[in-house]
C-alpha cells in the first residue's frame, strides 16, 4: 500500500467508522445513564432544581480560593491542557476545514505558529500531570491502566500532529495518515473510558447542583 | 464461595445505583482533588481516605453490572467481582474516615456528589454486616429504646422538671393543635438541657405555640448514619406519626446536623410520602421570629466570636444566612473561620463518626483541621448549632489543652432576649 492509499483509507472509511463509534458510543453512554432514572424528592422544596443545576454547571469551572490553594497544580495544569486541546483541535485552520467538510460549519482559525506553540505547551502540561499522577501518592493509588491509556491516546494526536506539521522523518502523507489514525484511536476510546467526562460532567454538575438548588443552598 | 452477607451487600449496592451515580462514576478522571478537600486525608496524609476511593466498591458493582466493558468481561469471566474481604476493608474508610461532610462534593471539578455515593456504600456495607459495632449498637438502641444513647421518656421528664423549676415556665408536652412540635437530640437531653431551657424562654417571650411529644422526641436518626434505610424510615415514621397525631403545623429540628438532614431532606423519601406538616430548623425559626420583630434582642457580646457551620445544616442543608443574621444582631465582633459558610471544614465527628468507638483516634486527628483554623483567627468563643459538633469540638480543644468556650447559638440568643 502506497502512502497515498494509506492516507485515503485512514481519512475515508476509517474516519467514518471512528465517527460512527464516537457519536453512537456517546449517545449510548448518555442514554445508559439517563435510563437509570432517579427518584424525585418528596421533601418540600426550598428552591428550584434548575437554578442550582445550571449554576453548578457553570460555577464548578471556577475553584474557590481554598481549593485553588490546595490543588493549584492540578487546576493550573488541567486548565492549560484543556484550553490547549481546545485551541489545537478547533482553531487550527486545516482542522476547521475537516469540520467544514463534515458538518458544513466554518469559523476563523489561529496562525499555525500559535497552534504550534500551543501544542508544545499542552504537551508539557500533560506531561507534568502524568508525572504528578505517578509521583503523588493519592494520584498513584487512584490510577489504573485506563488513566494511563487515556493519557496516551490524548497525547498521541498532539505528538503525531506536531511531527506531521514539521514533516519530521518520514513522508508528509504517511505522517498525516498516522496523525489521523491516532485521532481515530482517541475517537473510539472516547465513549468507553473516562474521556467521556467531557459529556457526562455536565450531567454530573447538573445532578449535584439540582440537589443544592432544591434545598436552597447558595 | 460468596457468603450470604456479601450477596446481600452486593444486591443493595446494585440497587443503589441511579442516574446521578452512573453519571458521577462515568465522569471521574481520578484527578485526586477530592483528597485535598477531605479533612481525613489532609490530617492523616493517608491516600486511602481520598473520598472517591471510598466509593470503590460501588464503582466496581457499577462497572460489573451497568457498563459495556464490565458486562462483557463479566460474561467472559475476566473481571473480579467485589469480595467480602474488600467490603470489610472499606468499612473503616467509609464509617471512621468520613463524616459525610460533603466538602468533596462541592470541590469535585466534574461535579460529582461523592458524599451521596459514600452514603450508598454505607447501605451496602451495613447490609453485608460490616457496619462498626458502635453504630450498630446505637441504631439498635434507637429502634428498641427510642434513642441512640438509650435516653427514655422518664429521663426527658426529669430534665423538663428541672427546666420548669429553673425558668418558672411550663414546658408543654403532648399539646394537641400546637403550631410547633420540638424534637431534641439525646445529646441535648443528657448533656445540654440548657438548650431546652433556652427554647422554653424564647418561645414564651415570642408567644410561639409549641409542644414536645412524649412519643417521639428524639431527633437523631442512626439509621441514616449507619446506612440502613428501613430503620431510618422507621425512626422518621415515629416522628411523623406523633406530629400528625398532635396535629401540629411544623416540626422543629434542633441543634443537630444530621437530624436536620434526616427529618427535613431524607425523611419524606424514606417513608415514601410528603408530610402533613412542614419542617423548620430552630435557626430558621429564630431568624424568622427576629425578622418579624417578635424576637427582640438586646445587648451585644463583648467577646470576639466565630460561627462553625455544622455541615448538614450549612453546606448540605442550606441554612447559612440565618445563623449569621442572628449573630450579627448580638455581636459586633464576628469573624469567619477560613472558608466559613459553604466551604467550612467539618469538626471531624459528624455522620456517625462520634458514635463509632473505632474512630476515636482518627476523629481527634481530624480535629486538627479545626484547631489550625482556630489558631488562625484567634477568637474568644466559638458558636455552633449542633450538639454533636459542640461536644466533639469541646473534646478536641480539651485534648489540645485549649481553653475556648463552645456555645450554642440558640442558648446565646436566649441570653440576649429583651426584657
Amino acid at each position: 500500500m502506497s502512502d497515498t492509499e494509506f492516507l485515503l483509507l485512514v481519512r475515508g472509511p476509517l474516519f467514518t467508522l471512528a465517527t460512527v463509534i464516537l457519536v453512537g458510543g456517546v449517545l449510548i453512554r448518555i442514554a445508559e445513564i439517563l435510563f437509570m432514572g432517579r427518584k424525585k424528592s418528596l421533601a418540600e422544596a426550598r428552591g428550584s432544581e434548575a437554578s442550582g443545576g445550571f449554576r453548578v454547571m457553570l460555577s464548578r469551572s471556577v475553584p474557590d480560593a481554598d481549593t485553588f490553594h490546595r490543588s493549584g497544580f492540578t487546576i493550573i495544569s488541567g486548565y492549560v491542557f484543556h484550553i490547549g486541546l481546545f485551541v489545537v483541535i478547533f482553531l487550527f485552520v486545516p482542522h476547521i476545514l475537516v469540520f467544514e467538510r463534515a458538518i458544513g460549519l466554518s469559523w476563523p482559525g489561529l496562525p499555525s505558529n500559535i497552534i504550534d506553540a500551543t501544542t508544545v505547551i499542552t504537551l508539557i502540561a500533560m506531561l507534568t500531570l502524568l508525572i504528578h499522577r505517578i509521583v503523588d501518592p493519592v494520584r498513584r493509588m487512584l490510577s489504573g491502566f485506563q488513566d494511563y491509556w487515556v493519557w496516551l491516546v490524548t497525547a498521541l494526536p498532539l505528538i503525531t500532529g506536531y511531527f506531521a506539521f514539521h514533516r519530521v522523518g518520514v513522508s508528509g502523507a504517511w505522517m498525516l495518515a498516522v496523525h489521523i489514525l491516532s485521532v481515530e484511536l482517541l475517537m473510539i476510546t472516547f465513549p468507553f473510558t473516562s474521556l467521556s467526562h467531557a459529556f457526562t460532567l455536565w450531567m454530573s454538575r447538573w445532578y449535584n447542583g439540582a440537589v443544592s438548588g432544591y434545598r436552597g443552598i447558595r | 464461595m460468596s457468603s450470604e452477607g456479601l450477596q446481600r451487600g452486593y444486591a443493595i449496592l446494585k440497587e443503589q445505583i441511579d442516574a446521578p451515580t452512573a453519571s458521577y462514576l462515568s465522569s471521574c478522571v481520578n484527578c485526586g482533588m477530592c483528597a485535598e478537600a477531605c479533612l481525613f486525608f489532609t490530617e492523616t496524609g493517608d491516600p486511602r481516605y481520598t473520598p472517591i476511593h471510598k466509593v470503590e466498591p460501588l464503582k466496581k458493582v457499577w462497572r460489573h453490572e451497568y457498563t459495556f466493558w464490565g458486562r462483557l468481561s463479566k460474561a467472559l469471566g475476566l473481571s473480579k467481582p467485589v469480595t467480602d474481604e474488600e467490603l470489610a476493608a472499606w468499612s473503616p474508610l467509609v464509617y471512621d474516615g468520613c463524616s459525610m461532610c460533603g466538602r468533596c462534593s462541592v470541590v469535585c471539578p466534574v461535579g460529582n456528589d461523592i458524599t451521596y455515593m459514600i452514603r450508598k456504600v454505607r447501605e451496602g456495607l451495613a447490609a453485608a454486616g460490616h457496619a462498626p459495632e458502635g453504630l450498630v449498637a446505637a441504631t439498635r438502641r434507637a429502634i428498641t429504646v427510642g434513642s441512640p444513647m438509650g435516653v427514655k421518656l422518664p429521663a426527658l421528664q426529669a430534665q423538663i422538671r428541672h427546666v420548669e423549676q429553673d425558668t418558672g415556665l411550663s414546658v408543654p408536652v403532648d399539646v394537641e393543635n400546637a403550631d410547633y412540635m420540638l424534637l431534641l437530640s439525646s445529646m441535648e437531653i443528657m448533656n445540654f438541657p440548657e438548650f431546652i431551657a433556652a427554647v422554653t424562654r424564647i418561645f414564651d417571650r415570642t408567644e410561639v405555640s409549641w409542644t414536645i411529644s412524649s412519643e417521639a422526641f428524639e431527633a437523631t436518626n442512626s439509621g441514616i448514619q449507619i446506612g440502613v434505610s428501613d430503620l431510618a424510615a422507621e425512626l422518621v415514621q415515629r416522628v411523623v406519626t406523633a406530629a400528625e397525631k398532635l396535629n401540629v403545623k411544623y416540626v422543629i429540628s434542633p441543634e443537630c446536623g444530621h437530624a436536620y438532614m434526616a427529618i427535613r431532606w431524607e425523611g419524606p423519601n424514606l417513608i415514601g410520602r410528603p408530610y402533613g406538616f412542614r419542617v423548620v430548623h430552630i435557626l430558621e425559626l429564630l431568624d424568622e421570629l427576629r425578622e418579624q420583630g417578635r424576637l427582640k434582642l438586646q445587648g451585644k457580646e463583648t467577646d470576639r466570636l466565630t460561627y462553625h457551620d455544622p455541615c448538614q445544616i450549612g453546606r448540605r442543608g442550606g441554612i447559612l444566612e440565618q445563623p449569621r443574621n442572628l449573630l450579627r444582631a448580638i455581636s459586633d465582633d464576628l469573624v469567619e473561620l477560613p472558608g466559613g459558610g459553604m466551604m467550612n471544614w467539618c469538626c471531624g465527628a459528624g455522620g456517625g463518626v462520634s458514635s463509632n468507638e473505632r474512630a476515636d483516634e482518627i476523629r481527634l486527628r481530624a480535629f486538627n483541621r479545626k484547631k489550625s483554623q482556630l489558631d488562625q483567627i484567634q477568637v474568644d468563643g466559638l458558636v455552633s448549632a449542633c450538639s454533636n459538633c459542640r461536644i466533639h469540638i469541646e473534646e478536641g480543644l480539651e485534648h489540645n489543652h485549649i481553653d475556648l468556650p463552645v456555645l450554642s447559638l440558640t442558648e446565646l440568643i436566649e441570653k440576649h432576649l429583651a426584657d
